[in-house]
This record gives C-alpha cells, sequence and structure tokens, in this order.
C-alpha cells in the first residue's frame, strides 16, 4: 500500500517539475512548482516526518510559492518562447546531466552505510514519542544555538527584503512629527517692516 | 520493488535534483524559473534528508532539514527582492538582457 | 724635441677643446696657432738637422702599448729624413691654415672647437708620419680620419656638411678595412709589426706564396695590395674617389690643410714609408702605377667642368696624387714624396687664394658668378697666378721640377714596367687638362666682365643657372653659409693681413720649393739626403735613368702646359661663350664629365641602396618581426589573447556560471568515483 502512494506522490512530483521548468506561462510554473510541493509533503509523511511535512505546505506552498505569485503577478512577466541558443547548449547541458545524473544514480544504487553508522546515531528516533514532540525536544535544547541563528536569518532576510523593495514616491507628501515639534515660533515667522502702498 | 526502500527516495531525489539544475542551465526565459528551480533543488536536499533520517533512525536529519527549509524561505525572499529591484531599474527579467557582469 | 714637435699640437687641442668656452675665443686662437708655429719651425730644425745634416735619425721608444703573445707594439717616434719631410710639410701647412683661419672664421661662433679640431688633426697626421710600426701608423690614420669627419661637418646645422663626412668616413672606412687585413697579412707573415722587423723579414720572404680562398697568391703581393687599398681609399684613388669633391663642404681651411697638403697625403706616405715591402712586389707596384695614371686623367677630366671653385681645386688634388702614385709605382719613390713635397705648396696655396677670393665674395663659391677680380683683390689674383703656375709645371716653378720629373719616370721606366707607359701617356695627357681647368679657373675669376653684381646680396638656394643643357644633377654648387648675410651689396675687398701673410708665405715656397730643394729629393744629394730612408730593389735605378730620357720626352709636358694655357685662353678669354657652345653640342659628353662619370649614381646604386635595403631587412624584418615578434610583442599579444579568451568565458549571465558550477562539480564527483572505483 504505501507503495502505490509512494509511486503516486514521486510520479506526480516529477512531473510537476518538469512543468515548471518546460512551462510556457510563468504563472503556471508557479502552480505546478505548488503542486510539487505538496508532494513532496506526501513523500515526507511516508518517510515519518509529519512535522516537516505540514511545515511544507504551511512555509513552502503557503508563504513562499505564494510570494511567488505575488512576484509574477506584479512583474507582468509575459509569456515567452523558447529561444534559439537553447539548441546550441541542449547537447552540452544534457551530457552534463546525463552524467550528474549517472553519478548519483551510482551513488544511490551503490552505496553501503558504513558497519558504525548505527551506533553512532546522535538522535534515535524512539517510537513512544511523537515526531512533533522529539523534534521539539532536540530542537530547543541541543540545537537551540541553531534554532536562535535561523531566527536571526529569518530576521535579516526579512529587512533586507524591505530595506530592497521600499520604494517611497518622491512626490508623496508625508508627515515628519518630529520636525513639526519642533518648530518655534522664533524659525517661522519674520516680521517685515514694509512701506506703506508696497509691496513685499 | 514493492517494499520502498532507502534507495528510492534517493533515486527520486536524484530526478529531482536535475531537473532543478537542468532549469537553472536550460532556462531561457525569465529569472522566476531559475528561483523555482532552486527551490526545486532544495526540496530535492530534504527529501534526501528525510530518506537517510528514517533509515537511519535518526532524528538529525529532519532537523536538518528543517533548517534548510528556514533558509530557503529566507533565501527565496531576498531573490524576490533583488528581482523586484532589478525590475524597476532595468525594466526587464529575461534572462539575455541580464549580463552587466559581462567582463 | 721630436717629442715636443708631435705632443704640442695635443696640448694645443685640449686646451682650445677643453677650456675653449673659458679662456675665450682669442686666447683659443693665439694659444694654438703659435704652438704649430713653434712646431712648423723646430720642424724645419730637425729637416736641416735629419736631412740635409748628417744625423742618421733616431726613434725613440716612449711605452709600451701592447703586448698580446708574439705581437709587441711601442709606442715609438721614428724620425728619419722621410719623416723630417712630411714633418715639414705637415706642420708648416698647419700653422699657416691656423693663422689663415683667424681670419677666415672671425665670425664663427665655435671658433675654439675648430682650432681645437685643427690642432687635433695636426698631432694625428705627426702621429703617423713618426709611426715606428703599423698599428701606431695605423692610430694616427684613424686619427686623421676622425679629425677629418669633424672638421667637415663642422658646420653641423647644415645637413649636406653631416653626408659629405659621413661619406668621407664610410669611404675611408673601406680603405681602411683593406689596410687592417695588410696588416694583419704582414703581422702573419713577419710575426712583427713594427718597420725595423718587418724590413728585416721582407727579403726572406719574396716568393712566398699563400693559400687563400683555394688560390695560392704571392704573399707579399698580397699583403702590399691590401695596404695600397688603405692608401686608394685615404687619398681617393679611382673607385675611392666619390668622399673627396664632397669634403668641399668643410670650410676652405680645411680644405687647404686635410684635403690638399695632409691627410690625402698620407696614402703616398704611407706607400714610401713601406717601399722596403713593396719593392719585393712587382706586381702591385704595377697596379699602383695603374690606379695612379687613371685617376690623374681621371680627375682632371672632371674637372674641366665643375662650377664651383674648391670642386676644380679638389678634382686637381685627386689628379695630382694620382701623379704622386705613378711616381711610386715605378719605384720612384723619392721623386712621389718630392711631389707630395711641391704640391703641399702650391696645392694649399690654391686652397687659400680660393678662400680669399670666396671671403671676398661674401661666401659665394660659384665661377660663374664672378669674373674681373683681378682689380678688386690684386694681392689674391697675383698668389693664384703663382700657384697656377707651379700646378701646371710652368718652367722654373716647385711644380715644374717634380712634375717633370714624374713624367720622366714614367717614361724610363716603360722598358722594365709594364704599365709605365701607360702611366707616361696618362700624366702628359692630364698635363695638358690641368693646365686647362687651372687656367680656366683664373680666368673665368679674375677675368671678363663681373657678372650678376647686384645680385650678391640674394643667397636663395642655388637653382643652376648655367645653359638649360646642363641637367644640374652633379652640379653642387654649394655656398658657405656661415655668414649670415648681412653685408649688404658690397663691393670684393682684399682679405685682411692674417689671411694673406700665408699666401705669400707659401707662394714663396711653391716658386722656390723647386730649385732650392730638387737637388736633394731626386737630384745628386739623393743619397745623403734620403741616407736609406726610402729602399729601392736591387734592380730599381730609375733615380738615376729619368734623368737620361730623350729631350722630348722632358719637354713634352712643358709643350701640352702651353697647349692647355691657350686654349684655355681662347675659350675663356678671347672668345667667351665658347665654353657654353661647346656643352650644347656636346650635352651628353659635358652631363657625363659633370656628373663626376656617375660615380656617385653608380656607388649609390651598387652600395648605398641594397645597404639601406639590407639595414632595413634586418630592422624591420629581422628586429621587428622577428624577434621583437617573438619577444616583447609577441609576450605581450599572448597576454592579450590570453585575455580575450577569459573574457569570453565571462558573459555576464548567471546561468552561464552555474553550468559552470555544475561542470565542476560533475567533474569533481567524477574524479572522486573515479578514485574510488579503483
Amino acid at each position: 500500500m504505501a507503495a502505490v502512494f509512494f509511486y503516486l506522490f514521486a510520479t506526480i512530483m516529477i512531473a510537476s517539475a518538469g512543468v515548471v521548468i518546460f512551462a510556457r506561462n510563468p504563472v503556471h510554473s508557479v502552480l505546478f512548482l505548488i503542486l510539487a510541493f505538496c508532494n513532496g509533503a506526501g513523500l515526507f509523511l511516508l518517510a515519518g516526518a509529519e512535522f516537516l511535512a505540514m511545515i511544507l505546505i504551511v512555509v513552502y506552498v503557503g508563504a513562499v510559492a505564494v510570494l511567488f505569485l505575488f512576484v509574477v503577478m506584479m512583474l507582468d512577466v509575459d509569456f515567452a518562447e523558447l529561444k534559439q541558443g537553447f539548441i546550441k547548449y541542449l547537447p552540452v547541458g544534457v551530457g552534463v546531466g546525463v552524467v550528474v545524473l549517472a553519478e548519483l544514480s551510482l551513488m544511490a544504487f551503490g552505496w553501503s552505510s558504513a558497519p558504525s553508522a548505527t551506533e553512532a546515531v546522535a538522535n534515535p528516533i524512539v517510537p513512544q514519542m511523537s515526531n512533533t514532540a522529539a523534534l521539539g525536544q532536540i530542537l530547543y535544547t541541543k540545537y537551540v544555538i541553531f534554532f536562535q541563528a535561523s531566527a536571526l536569518v529569518l530576521l535579516t532576510a526579512m529587512i533586507g527584503a524591505i530595506v530592497l523593495t521600499l520604494h517611497h514616491k518622491p512626490s508623496v507628501k508625508r508627515q515628519k512629527i518630529a520636525e513639526q515639534n519642533a518648530r518655534t515660533r522664533e524659525n517661522v515667522i519674520e516680521i517685515k517692516k514694509v512701506p506703506f502702498r508696497t509691496g513685499v | 520493488m514493492l517494499t520502498i526502500g532507502l534507495t528510492h527516495y534517493l533515486v527520486v531525489a536524484a530526478i529531482l535534483f536535475t531537473l532543478g539544475v537542468a532549469g537553472i542551465i536550460l532556462n531561457r526565459k525569465n529569472i522566476i524559473i531559475i528561483l523555482m528551480s532552486v527551490e526545486l533543488i532544495l526540496l530535492a536536499v530534504n527529501l534526501n534528508f528525510v530518506a537517510f533520517s528514517q533509515s537511519l533512525a535518526d532524528l538529525t536529519g529532519q532537523v536538518f532539514a528543517l533548517f534548510v527549509l528556514t533558509v530557503a524561505a529566507a533565501e527565496a525572499a531576498i531573490g524576490l527582492a533583488i528581482l523586484v529591484a532589478f525590475y524597476r531599474n532595468r525594466g526587464t527579467i529575461a534572462v539575455e538582457d541580464i549580463n552587466s557582469l559581462k567582463g | 724635441m721630436i717629442y715636443a714637435i708631435v705632443f704640442l699640437p695635443l696640448v694645443g687641442f685640449l686646451i682650445a677643446g677643453a677650456f675653449g668656452p673659458w679662456i675665450g675665443v682669442r686666447a683659443s686662437e693665439l694659444v694654438t696657432t703659435s704652438l704649430l708655429m713653434v712646431c712648423a719651425v723646430l720642424s724645419w730644425i730637425v729637416f736641416f738637422d735629419v736631412g740635409i745634416g748628417h744625423n742618421e735619425g733616431y726613434a725613440p721608444i716612449l711605452a709600451n702599448w701592447m703586448t698580446v703573445g708574439a705581437l709587441k707594439v711601442n709606442w715609438g717616434l721614428r724620425v728619419d729624413t722621410l719623416t723630417a719631410v712630411m714633418l715639414v710639410v705637415v706642420n708648416t701647412v698647419s700653422s699657416l691654415v691656423h693663422l689663415y683661419s683667424i681670419g677666415y672664421m672671425h665670425e664663427d661662433p665655435h671658433r675654439p672647437r675648430f682650432f681645437a679640431y685643427l690642432s687635433l688633426f695636426t698631432f694625428a697626421m705627426l702621429m703617423l708620419v713618426t709611426a715606428d710600426n703599423l698599428v701606431q701608423m695605423f692610430f694616427g690614420w684613424e686619427g686623421v680620419g676622425l679629425a677629418s669627419y669633424l672638421l667637415i661637418g663642422f658646420w653641423y646645422q647644415k645637413p649636406s656638411a653631416n653626408a659629405a663626412a659621413i661619406k668621407a668616413f664610410v669611404v675611408n672606412r673601406v680603405g681602411d678595412f683593406g689596410f687592417a687585413l695588410g696588416i694583419f697579412l704582414v703581422f702573419q707573415l713577419t710575426q712583427s709589426v713594427a718597420f725595423p722587423e718587418v724590413f728585416a723579414a721582407v727579403p726572406g720572404l719574396e716568393g712566398k706564396a699563400i693559400h687563400v680562398f683555394g688560390m695560392d697568391v704571392d704573399a707579399l703581393t698580397l699583403a702590399t695590395f691590401l695596404l695600397f687599398v688603405g692608401a686608394m681609399g685615404k687619398s681617393a684613388q679611382f673607385l675611392l674617389h666619390t668622399w673627396l669633391p664632397d669634403a668641399m663642404e668643410g670650410p676652405t681651411p680645411v680644405s687647404a690643410l686635410i684635403h690638399a697638403a695632409t691627410m690625402v697625403t698620407a696614402g703616398v706616405f704611407m706607400v714610401a714609408r713601406l717601399s722596403p715591402i713593396f719593392e719585393y712586389a712587382p706586381a702591385t707596384l704595377e697596379f699602383v702605377t695603374l690606379v695612379g695614371a687613371v685617376t690623374a686623367v681621371f680627375a682632371a677630366t672632371i674637372g674641366l667642368v665643375q662650377n664651383d671653385i674648391k670642386r676644380v681645386i679638389a678634382y686637381s688634388t685627386c689628379s695630382q696624387l694620382g701623379y704622386m702614385f705613378v711616381a711610386e709605382g715605378v719605384g720612384a719613390y723619392s721623386i712621389g714624396v718630392y711631389h707630395l713635397f711641391t704640391h703641399a705648396f702650391f696645392k694649399a696655396l690654391l686652397f687659400l687664394g680660393a678662400g680669399s677670393v670666396i671671403h671676398a665674395m661674401h661666401h659665394e663659391q660659384d665661377m660663374r658668378k664672378m669674373g674681373g677680380l683681378r682689380k678688386d683683390i690684386p694681392f689674391t689674383f697675383a698668389m693664384m697666378i703663382i700657384g697656377t703656375l707651379a700646378l701646371t709645371g710652368f718652367p722654373f716653378t716647385a711644380g715644374f721640377y717634380s712634375k717633370d720629373a714624374i713624367i720622366e719616370a714614367a717614361f724610363a721606366a716603360s722598358k722594365h714596367h709594364h704599365m709605365a707607359m701607360f702611366g707616361f701617356v696618362a700624366t702628359v695627357a692630364a698635363a695638358g687638362l690641368t693646365a686647362f681647368y687651372s687656367w680656366r679657373l683664373v680666368f673665368m675669376t679674375f677675368f671678363g666682365a663681373r657678372k650678376d653684381h647686384a645680385d650678391q646680396t640674394d643667397h636663395a638656394d642655388e637653382a643652376p643657372t648655367v645653359a638649360e643643357v646642363a641637367h644640374a644633377d652633379g652640379d653642387q654648387t654649394h655656398q658657405d653659409h656661415s655668414h649670415d648675410h648681412s653685408h649688404g651689396d658690397h663691393a670684393p675687398h682684399e682679405s685682411p693681413i692674417v689671411m694673406l701673410a700665408p699666401l705669400a708665405v707659401l707662394g714663396l715656397g711653391a716658386l722656390g720649393a723647386g730649385i732650392v730643394f730638387g737637388k736633394y729629393f731626386i737630384g745628386h744629394d739623393y743619397d745623403e739626403f734620403w741616407k736609406g730612408s726610402l729602399f729601392t730593389g736591387r734592380d730599381n735605378h730609375i733615380i738615376h735613368e729619368f734623368h737620361d730620357v730623350a729631350l722630348g720626352v722632358g719637354l713634352a709636358p712643358t709643350v701640352v702646359m702651353a697647349m692647355g694655357f691657350v686654349v684655355a685662353l681662347y675659350v675663356y678669354v678671347l672668345k667667351p661663350g665658347t665654353a657654353q657652345a661647346l656643352a650644347r653640342t656636346f650635352p651628353r659628353l659635358y652631363r657625363f664629365l659633370l656628373n663626376k662619370w656617375y660615380f656617385d649614381e653608380l656607388y649609390d646604386f651598387l652600395f648605398v641602396r641594397p645597404a639601406f635595403a639590407i639595414g632595413r631587412l634586418f630592422w624591420k624584418g629581422g628586429d621587428g618581426a622577428i624577434i621583437d615578434r617573438l619577444g616583447p610583442d609577441g609576450v605581450a599579444a599572448r597576454v592579450a589573447d590570453g585575455a580575450r579568451l577569459a573574457v569570453r568565458l565571462q558573459t555576464g549571465y548567471v546561468y552561464h556560471y552555474a553550468f559552470a558550477m555544475l561542470i565542476g562539480v560533475a567533474a569533481v564527483v567524477t574524479y572522486f568515483v573515479a578514485g574510488g572505483l579503483r
């Protein structure tokens, strides 16, 4: 039973990944990316990592992919045709890709774990605890530094994104409260003596 | 074939990885595809981690995958911000036009 | 005393050369001239002591120059009669030229340099004539060549002067190359370069053959031939003569000193000094006679039509040098040296007189612009007449004795010299031509109507004004540009006394040197005078034979001289315009002579252009294309190529870079996989 789901999830994921790359409409690309994520979450579930699977949906699909969609919409990206240069690089690209794939397969099929691997498990999975609890237990104790560090990374990214894209239009008038409060009578008003029947 | 073992996960991850890399290289359209391909690559890596975590009964893989997720999200945000700023300045995100690094 | 004679001019050169700007012009002039005067007086004392007196001569050694294996070269001063004769010639003429230059160059801003160079030249010439060995003679030889270069190119801002100086040096170098080869051969044959040892070894080498270039040649003939090539260069003989007329670019005192009396006679002196060797190489002597005879006629023909007053006299010098070599070629070395002695006087007189004329004409040198000057500069006129009489061999002048002696000797030697008869005919013919062009010079300059009197201030570059037939390629009438032409329209005036006094002294010599010294050089007192400094071989009795020739032979030169005079008188005085008519009738012959038998063009075609072509080939092709291309330029270009290739990698497209990264990753993984598989 698990095998059926596995193959199902795997096939759809790979197919949608292909569509992401080759789709003409970028919005389609984003949507199929979302589909790929969802199937990935399914695979995570099959592997026993429920927390991660849900987080994948929430963060990746809910935030990142939606962000992609926002940007695609905002930038008004056009449909694009496959350009000529594609053909020029195809042979080399395919060649290198095949090589890489071959090596990866070699690894995949030809590897074996070291004898001491099973003894060197750092955080053994205990079946009694749920996945989430187990993760929480090690994350906030053993790996709390990394946790905080990744939080900092997120903070930096957030600030960075705002800095990069925040764009004050010069024509929009804004109030500067501090300036307003700092005005005094001496700075602002000037009395001029003007002779009778002449302008300033 | 019917028992799903570690190898299956690894193969799937490998294919996904390859597709992601191919997406970067074969991409002729626009930058957003590159960013999406990067997400695919990261997904493949995460799959790898989780598969090993299951096989070795070690939670370290999942922890690491969590962190990868975090960083990937941050990076996607920044990447898109850069893209937006670039688009504002150049008016295009077509791949051929972005060659200011040309030496 | 000999040390003083030789080294005082060097002192003068150092003072005027190094300190000229500080001590001032007048001081430089006076120091050098007075030092030379002292030398001249001392030379005459030596002449009377060693030559006419009974002193056998001496050869003090000053120092060792170099000793390399068997080669031992000393600095030595050999004084015998031949040296004494040359000392008198060199120092007398040099001191008179120094004195003359005070007047002639009086407006030149670079006088200290000029007098320094004159003294340097004198020193080098003295080293040459007092040399005790071949290497020291070569040192003096090169020294006079250097001084000649410096003096010809004295007005170095003039490009024609520079070209002439280079030409003189290069043509001389061809001769010097032969001279050097001759010295090498002599050393190889006799294992020495010092005169006493070489002369002692020569008789033993008679008939010895050496193997060179696959042929067996007589060693002495080859050595003397090579040495004579040097003489040909220095004395401007046929084929190596092209530099002498161009050397007239130098100031007139230079021409008088170097190209009339001293440097060009170095070749004659060298052959006389080496007479012990030449007497054992009869084949070379034939060649010497041939070259001398050809030069005598050849130069005279060109002198017939030249329009620059200095050039006529230059070609005359060339021709007279040919006479001297004819005499030496038939074995009459003393007659050759005697002619050298007398020729120095009257040729220097002619040159200095021409300088006086040029000075009077405000540095105009074209004879076609002169005329009727005998009333304006009578003293110069008289001196020029004396010089011309001496040159043409008018009876009882110095030239009469020496020139006729040569002609008679040539005739007398024709019994045992093959070339001597040709030499006789040539010298007689040349005598007639000499008379013609000498009197032509006098008539064109001093007689007739003044031409272009009003145009003297117009010194624009000389376009030939002669009749249309004369294509002025070879007509290089140059003007002395040492003057700033601010004189206005002056009538020609006589030169100052400082220029006329040397003329007077030389005039005396031209008239009297023959009568007074004849008997010593070639007459009864021959042996007491020369005391063996000139060597004659066993069968060489020419000194006695030449007195016994037929009367007709002795009168022949006088007859042709008279004929030449009459023809010149007719063409230039009695029927003016005949010359131009002749030029129009024989245009090609006229142009042939005017362009110096087209030797300059021939040499330009044969040597100069190929040399430039080879130089350009080495420069552009060798140096530029090969060495530069492989070296600096090549390296730079390859670096640029490399950079250009590297640039192609940087396309600016991020996905290209990502692709590169992927390839790198694949390579690394492959490496490790392959490593793991093994």
